[in-house]
């Protein structure tokens, strides 16, 4: 038979994740600039991801090797942003060409 | 067959070098990893459509944050019940195991239906997948795409907990069904968890 887990804190966990939400909410009203609201996000999110699956999914109970598993989606879609931004910008510099092109009538 | 099964039995491991309990829990971590990077390339585009848009709407105002941040609640509730159900179920309480695993379910139900109320309420307000009155069309098709997938993955979850639930009755023992609960709950808390990352990208930020 499998060895039972020990079992965390699972309501001291619950608390955290609620504070944290109401944390979140309180964050975009704050009269701060909008980079860094968007860092604070991201940071309380991650935080929060964390908890989820270090605790309820058990995984600071489990092996290292499985950890780099959990961990790989994470630097593959980081990475994505990346290999996408400069499709993105393509797109934009288009579009403001003509967008330019458009509103301003030929001159000669 | 004798001898293909000894050398079988010699060369393959008897257990799991990552997971030791069993191979099922590496499996589905290793299921979830790839969902994760369906749900990560989504969210990775969606950023990237979102940084390099001229017009891109303010969620917060469109989408509005009262009943999301209700859901997410919602989300996290049901996690706690599904660990519960684990905990009770380690301690051999059937009864109380198969209670909890119910509120989860309910938990995820009730998600949906939400969800489902918010869909009809921002399509009545003109959000479509192929356009919207607010600014740039792939809001709405970001919008659907990402919530509608992980919506999906719910009711999917739904229905395995539901699954499980009958298998943990069945089963005259509580230890028997204790790796399978567990591995329910594996896939639960990562449904749980991409919200976490959905609620912040698509509606705070």
């Amino acid at each position: 038979m499998a060895s039972e887990h020990k079992h965390p804190n699972y309501m001291a966990i619950f608390w955290y994740l609620a504070i944290l939400t109401v944390v979140e909410i309180a964050v975009i009203y704050l009269p701060l600039g909008k980079f860094t609201i968007g860092v604070l996000l991201c940071a309380l999110a991650l935080t929060k991801a964390t908890m989820v699956a270090m605790y309820f999914m058990h995984l600071k109970f489990e092996t290292r090797t499985l950890g780099l598993v959990a961990l790989t989606p994470l630097v593959i879609a980081t990475l994505l942003i990346f290999v996408l931004l400069p499709d993105g910008f393509a797109v934009m510099k288009r579009t403001a060409d003509v967008k330019a092109a458009t509103n301003e009538p030929a001159k000669h | 067959m004798s001898q293909a099964a000894a050398i079988h039995g010699a060369v393959e491991p008897a257990e799991s070098p990552v997971t030791p309990e069993s191979w099922g829990k590496l499996g589905m971590w290793i299921f979830l990893a790839g969902d994760a990077v369906g749900f990560g390339t989504l969210l990775a585009g969606y950023g990237v459509m979102r940084a390099t848009s001229a017009d891109w709407p303010s969620p917060y105002d469109v989408l509005g944050i009262n009943l999301t941040a209700l859901m997410t609640f919602l989300l996290i509730c049901s996690s706690v019940t599904m660990v519960k159900a684990l905990e009770w179920l380690g301690k051999g309480d059937k009864g109380r195991a198969q209670n909890y695993l119910f509120y989860t379910a309910l938990g995820g139900a009730i998600f949906v239906s939400l969800q489902a109320y918010e869909w009809t309420h921002l399509i009545h307000r003109g959000l479509h997948i192929n356009g919207n009155p607010w600014g740039a069309s792939l809001f709405g098709t970001s919008f659907f795409l990402v919530t509608g997938f992980h919506g999906l993955h719910v009711t999917a979850g739904v229905i395995y907990l539901l699954s499980i639930l009958r298998v943990v009755a069945r089963r005259p023992s509580p230890a028997a069904s204790y790796n399978a609960v567990e591995i329910t709950g594996l896939y639960w808390h990562f449904v749980d968890l991409v919200w976490i990352m959905v609620f912040t990208f698509m509606y705070l930020l």
